[in-house]
């Protein structure tokens, strides 16, 4: 079957059936190799055990601007492709990337009281990340305002894409202007400076969270379909009965 | 299987305990919105309400 007939939302649902178990599957085993791992990691040399929030923090802030850059290429779907399942991926994936962006912000503070010395500080990454979820709740309600689904869709779109500048801020912010939040340390030019013991549980936490994120994604656009034709089949029943 | 926190330990569980609610609070969501959903639908089905495509693919002959 070619890929664009997945566009159809029905068949969709039915790839989204059959892949959803093997994706929840994928996900439990990474989890139980990611807390394994984080068990088993050493203490950082200056951090202490208090390196383990980090195996939490840093998938939550990847998958908080994740979300975004996903929900801004759907966007784009809605915008300029008018693809039906655009607006679907969009609406289902901000929920979950604002309760990423919240346990970043969470785990943030929580690392940041015995690093640093204070819950917060107004830098630039962590308020950029603060509006980041801001502008989440701020999709989200304009979601629940606007009862058209395809018109909620195309505003909805227009403040993504407004908002999407917002990424490159968080990502660069800690270069750009002078942070209390250190800089990059996994992805960087040059490599990462993390040690292998600690790095690889990070990065085996990075593709359980990742995973969660697309099970929980997948699902929540399987919702977001059976919603719309909950809708549909109401009006249809208003107007019979009109 | 002890595991030695350190100092700072009230601060790593709390943060566990967050991602864990945070989580849960995700799964349940999906669950629970599913539940309700598919209980509608089912309503709606059994009220003989069918929709656009169901039928134009009982026409076909």
């Amino acid at each position: 079957m070619p890929v664009i007939d997945y566009a159809n939302p029905s068949r969709f649902v039915a790839l989204a059936d059959r892949v959803l178990p093997w994706l929840m599957g994928a996900t439990l085993l990474a989890f139980a190799l990611g807390i394994w791992s984080a068990y088993l990691a050493p203490d950082d040399y200056q951090q202490g055990a208090t390196v383990k929030i980090m195996f939490i923090h840093v998938p939550a802030a990847w998958l908080g601007t994740f979300g975004w850059v996903l929900m801004s290429a759907a966007a784009l779907g809605t915008l300029v492709w008018r693809h039906p399942l655009a607006d679907v991926a969009a609406k289902a994936a901000a929920p979950i990337g604002a309760a990423f962006t919240l346990m970043c912000l969470v785990t943030g503070s929580l690392w940041g009281r015995p690093m640093w010395g204070t819950y917060w500080v107004w830098d630039a990454r962590l308020t950029s990340v603060l509006v980041l979820f801001i502008m989440y709740l701020g999709v989200i309600a304009l979601w629940r305002t606007i009862e058209e689904p395809a018109r909620a869709a195309k505003v909805v779109a227009v403040l993504t894409l407004v908002g999407a500048i917002n990424i490159p801020i968080i990502k660069f912010s800690v270069d750009w202007w002078n942070t209390l939040h250190q800089p990059a340390s996994v992805l960087r030019l040059g490599g990462s400076t993390i040690h292998p013991t600690i790095l690889l549980p990070l990065i085996t936490s990075l593709v359980a969270f990742t995973l969660l994120f697309l099970t929980l994604h997948l699902a929540a656009m399987r919702n977001e379909i059976m919603r719309r034709r909950v809708r549909t089949m109401l009006m249809m029943q208003a107007d019979a009965r009109a | 299987m002890t595991m030695d926190l350190g100092p700072h330990a009230a601060f790593i569980v709390t943060a566990y305990a967050a991602a864990i609610v945070i989580v849960a609070g995700l799964i349940v969501w999906v669950i629970a919105d599913r539940r309700h959903l598919a209980r509608a639908l089912d309503e709606l089905d059994a009220q003989g309400i069918a929709r656009r495509s169901q039928g134009a693919s009982k026409e076909k002959p």
